[in-house]
């Protein structure tokens, strides 16, 4: 086949436009051709003989009429064995192997392969003449702690017959392992990879389901208060400095789920240095095997270039489809949309596309539900479950959630974190307001007491506030009551230290526990006459609740610390 | 050969515009006016039609002056004899010394693998105590001074290079006023600082696109020193300048403004500067301070905002002091643990009594009567601000946690303090109780 050629006439920032003859495609791939090095872009608007290309590389040195060489493919990620533990930046180049191979620098114009051609061991799961169609298991192979299974491609949509399948033993990732035939006779190879274009979301599955088991990320204020489900979306907007990306870090360490892919996109590179050198030493409690043996890292931070950067996100909901086909349970954390959304605007700009709100693309929210909406619990064809969660930071812009990508955030997703910087400058940690965030999900707790716990949370703030002006003498006791029983909830309950090995993760079945005991002293009528002595008394409490946080669930420790509060507890009117 | 072009086509703003082939982007061009020559790099390419960046300012350009391509990007001289030299905007001498022709090095490269950066590990004294106890500046690290306009900003900075323990200071001046400019190289001069410094140095009265190029000259110098093994400073001030001429720039144009007419890339344009910090293995670092006033005393204009979404932390500095709250340097923990094994408690301890003599104070202002404990608050903090927080205070690490002592012995009892009674027992002045 000939390559569909062009020529560049006009380059503005990371745009280009070409001249070019033949067909092209939306989206399709085109590299120009600057000396031996091969600048990646791709088509995203053609105008006459005229297409539009963003360069996902800095576009220093072209020239106008430098050639550009059309590849016949959309955007796309490779699948197959061997994604897990990676490094990719926003268009899946293996970063250590381009540090290897070029050092300190990220080179200009380079691919590497995502997926290094590996032999693997693999087990068939169909014999000849079975039908299989896209997303069919052929079999499986060891990839850590997973059977890493080997589908049909995802672009076969009809039903197919095996022809031949190798038995078990080792094969290089790339080498034919089944040969299908389809309904017109014709024979297709089928290796352990395979290409998927990156902006279609992977719908080989039977149905999609309404989200339902709660997803434990053992941080309490979420779990109890404002849960996620197992196929839900969330988001945590917050000014900088609240700890968006503590938060993030903490779910993905913790999170009760079999795979974690992280974005990176547009934030700093130091933050994802903590995690690429820490998690290969982290246990990961469930399988006792290191956290990055069940995480991917794609990593596309803010100086590097901005188009690969709109592409990251799609990257890696495409990796984490790949994954929930296996009847896996994936978290897609996102960090930051809002990085994703000003990369659409920088290219927006340069196309002179008129305008929306704050100069973003009309198509913002558009392109924001699409994103979010490759999230969801899904029944495969064989029956099995899977699901992909999507959570999404968004750094609005002076801290203001009033800007149209939280408010385009805000209308997809199932859950809302919102974090105040008050909350972080008082160092009460996780900063998620209880007041303002919500969930749509179910809780692992009873509704009832989570009204009770909101309630007071609620009028405490309103006495918090009345407080501020009349002064403590002004305020009733009962009122005085109902504040101290809002910072007590918040003190020992919704804070939480992400720095002690007890206290970073709360297990469900402790929440339900701890939470109980801890809505029964909400409920508690209280007889005193002295705010003094009131405070005092909470003040104790507190102390004794929180040492409790830091003891193994269960312990000795625990039980004879639980003892000291329930006599507390009722001694109280002796106080 | 070298393309000519003889006719310039428009002038717009600091842009112009020429017909010209096989010129590639970013390449530099020099202008030849009746008065000066100037450089001017291209920003934009359509057909034939090329679009220049004039540094100097299209003022006094005529359609007839010679445009003369020079095949190259934005370049750089790199080599030990620039220490103690000082240059423009473009990269040319200031002071009456050579020309740097060697090394020629490209401006803005490309960026840093995220895997080929380790977690940084060295604080870099300053013997400034709010930056050293209270929130320790580490190798590698991006920070931002906050600030508004008449703060003694600069003569942090000035401090900050003198004292600082690094190889060697890159000193990137945007928008610089005269008299401040002048004082940082009289400071430096006079402190024997000079002789490991480089300046680039774009005043307020130079044209304002050439402050453009000083954040990328300072960096890229700073970038190969770096790889030689040199741990290097760089301090920029002030970067809402520099926001400022891009704003400039994309509004001539005619690019869609984004926030405050700023235009949509700010943010990618911000980070692309600051996180050149960075820590090579088995070679040199990058730490950057960059001043950043904040229009009106917000921090929510969009480039403090921008910058902090950015940046590893931030200094505010509010009535000559750097304000212990707000301020935070994100590294020190990685820090902070091997200096002295009081460091954090005298980090946190003493934060927090300050943040009680502060409601102590709001108290006093308000007429209400004054408990014993609230005197001694009193007492406290005014001792913190002099003591500790004024910016003239010169002590190392050490001393300034000794101090810290002092100041709270002076103060309190040790009961009345929450320190660990090991912390206590070993640092406690002995003449006191």
């Amino acid at each position: 086949m000939n390559k569909v050629l062009g020529k560049v006439v006009s380059i503005s920032g990371n745009m280009i436009s070409v001249e070019f003859k033949g067909d092209i495609i939306q989206n399709e791939v085109g590299y120009v051709l600057l000396g031996k090095k091969r600048l990646k872009a791709e088509v995203i608007k053609i105008r006459g003989d005229i297409a539009y290309m963003q360069v996902f590389e800095y576009t220093k040195g072209i020239k106008v009429g430098d050639r550009i060489e059309f590849s016949g493919q959309m955007l796309s990620v490779q699948l197959g064995p061997g994604l897990l533990a990676q490094i990719y930046d926003g268009l899946q180049n293996p970063l250590p192997e381009l540090a290897q191979e070029f050092g300190f620098f990220l080179p200009v114009g380079t691919e590497l392969p995502a997926i290094a051609p590996k032999k693997w061991n693999f087990t068939p799961l169909v014999k000849k003449n079975d039908k299989v169609t896209g997303g069919s298991f052929l079999g499986h192979v060891p990839e850590g702690i997973f059977k890493h299974k080997i589908m049909v491609p995802f672009y076969i949509k009809e039903e197919c017959i095996v022809e031949s399948i190798v038995p078990k033993g080792n094969y290089k990732s790339d080498q034919t392992i089944a040969k299908i035939r389809n309904e017109d006779g014709k024979v297709i190879d089928v290796s352990m990879t395979f290409e998927w274009p990156v902006k279609i979301p992977i719908e080989a599955y039977a149905e999609k389901l309404s989200p339902s088991e709660p997803l434990i990320t053992k941080i309490r204020i979420i779990d109890t208060l404002f849960p996620i489900a197992k196929g839900g979306t969330y988001c945590i907007p917050g000014p900088f400095g609240a700890g968006k990306t503590v938060l993030q870090q903490i779910t993905s360490r913790h999170a009760e789920i079999d795979i974690v892919i992280i974005a990176a996109c547009g934030e700093r590179a130091g933050e994802v240095v903590e995690t690429l050198r820490e998690f290969p030493h982290i246990q990961d409690p469930r399988t006792g095997k290191p956290l990055m043996e069940r995480t991917i890292i794609i990593c596309n931070t803010s100086s590097m270039p901005v188009a690969a950067r709109e592409s990251s996100v799609y990257t890696a909901a495409t990796i984490a489809e790949y994954y929930r086909q296996m009847g896996l349970n994936v978290l897609l954390l996102a960090d930051s949309t809002s990085r994703w959304a000003q990369a659409m605007r920088e290219i927006s700009g340069r196309l002179e596309e008129i305008p929306g709100e704050e100069a973003y693309p009309a198509y913002l929210e558009s392109r924001i539900a699409n994103f979010y909406e490759r999230s969801g619990l899904v029944r495969l064809r064989n029956g099995e479950m899977g699901s992909l969660t999507i959570g999404g930071t968004v750094s609005p812009a002076g801290g203001n959630f009033e800007e149209p990508v939280t408010q385009g955030t805000l209308k997809v997703v199932g859950a809302f974190y919102g974090l105040s910087r008050d909350r972080a400058n008082a160092r009460r940690f996780p900063s998620v307001s209880p007041l303002e965030s919500w969930s749509k999900y179910t809780s692992i707790i009873p509704q009832d007491k989570i009204d009770t716990a909101r309630s007071i949370l609620f009028k405490g703030e309103g006495v918090n506030q009345m407080m501020k002006v009349v002064g403590e003498e002004g305020t009733s006791i009962d009122d005085f009551l109902i504040y101290l029983k809002a910072e007590f909830l918040d003190d020992v309950y919704l804070q939480q230290n992400g720095f002690d090995k007890v206290d970073a993760a709360t297990t469900a079945e402790r929440q339900q526990y701890v939470f109980s005991k801890i809505v029964d002293i909400l409920r508690k009528e209280f007889t005193f006459t002295e705010k003094k002595e009131a405070r005092e008394y909470f003040y104790k409490l507190r102390h004794n609740i929180i040492d409790l946080n830091y003891k193994e669930y269960g312990s000795n420790e625990f039980k004879n610390q639980e003892k000291k509060i329930d006599s507390l507890l009722k001694g109280e009117n002796h106080a | 050969m070298r393309k000519v072009c003889t006719r310039i086509l428009s002038i717009v703003g600091n842009v112009v515009t020429v017909r010209a082939e096989g010129v590639s982007y970013e390449e530099l061009a020099e202008i030849a006016t009746a008065r000066e020559k100037s450089l001017a790099q291209v920003i934009r390419l359509d057909r034939d039609t090329v679009y220049l960046q004039v540094f100097a300012g299209s003022r006094g350009i005529s359609t007839g002056d010679e445009v003369k391509f020079l095949g190259h990007p934005m370049r750089v001289g790199f080599s030990k004899s620039m220490l103690g030299r000082i240059f423009n905007g473009s990269g040319i001498p200031r002071d009456k010394g050579p020309a740097v022709t060697e090394n020629m090095i490209d401006v803005a490269g490309p960026a840093v693998n995220p895997s080929k950066r380790i977690i940084p590990s060295n604080m870099i004294r300053t013997n400034i105590p709010m930056i050293d106890v209270f929130n320790s500046l580490v190798e590698s690290q991006k920070l931002p001074i906050f600030s508004v306009s008449g703060e003694p900003y600069n003569e942090l900075l000035a401090r900050i290079a003198m004292q600082a323990e690094v190889d060697m200071i890159i000193l990137g001046g945007i928008g610089l006023k005269f008299d401040q400019y002048l004082y940082f190289k009289h400071t430096l001069e006079e402190s024997g600082a000079m002789n490991r410094a480089i300046f680039f140095i774009h005043t307020a009265s130079d044209p304002i696109v050439e402050g453009l190029m000083v954040p990328d000259l300072s960096l890229a110098v700073a970038e190969s020193f770096a790889l030689q093994g040199k741990r290097v400073l760089v301090l920029l001030t002030d970067m809402t300048n520099f926001a400022d001429a891009l704003k400039e720039i994309a509004i001539t144009m005619e690019q869609v403004p984004s926030n405050r007419g700023y235009p949509g890339d700010l943010y990618s344009q911000l980070a692309s500067r600051y996180e050149k910090a960075v820590d090579f293995e088995g070679a040199g670092s990058i730490t950057t301070l960059a001043v950043t006033t904040m229009p009106g005393d917000d921090v929510t204009h969009p480039v403090p905002d921008n910058t902090g979404y950015i940046t590893e932390g931030q200094f505010y500095l509010r009535n000559g002091r750097i304000e212990p709250f707000g301020s935070l340097s994100r590294l020190k923990q990685l820090v902070n643990k091997k200096t002295r094994e009081d460091h954090r408690a005298i980090m946190d301890g003493m934060i927090q009594l300050y943040a009680q003599y502060v409601e102590a104070e709001e108290k006093r202002a308000m007429g209400f009567r004054m408990s014993d404990w609230d005197k001694k608050l009193l007492k406290y903090g005014k001792l913190f601000e002099k003591d500790m927080m004024d910016l003239k205070v010169n002590i190392p690490v050490e001393g300034a946690l000794d101090r810290g002592w002092d100041i709270i012995s002076d103060c309190f009892n040790p009961n009345e303090t929450n320190f660990r009674t090991e912390l206590i027992q070993k640092f406690w002045p002995k003449n006191k109780d």
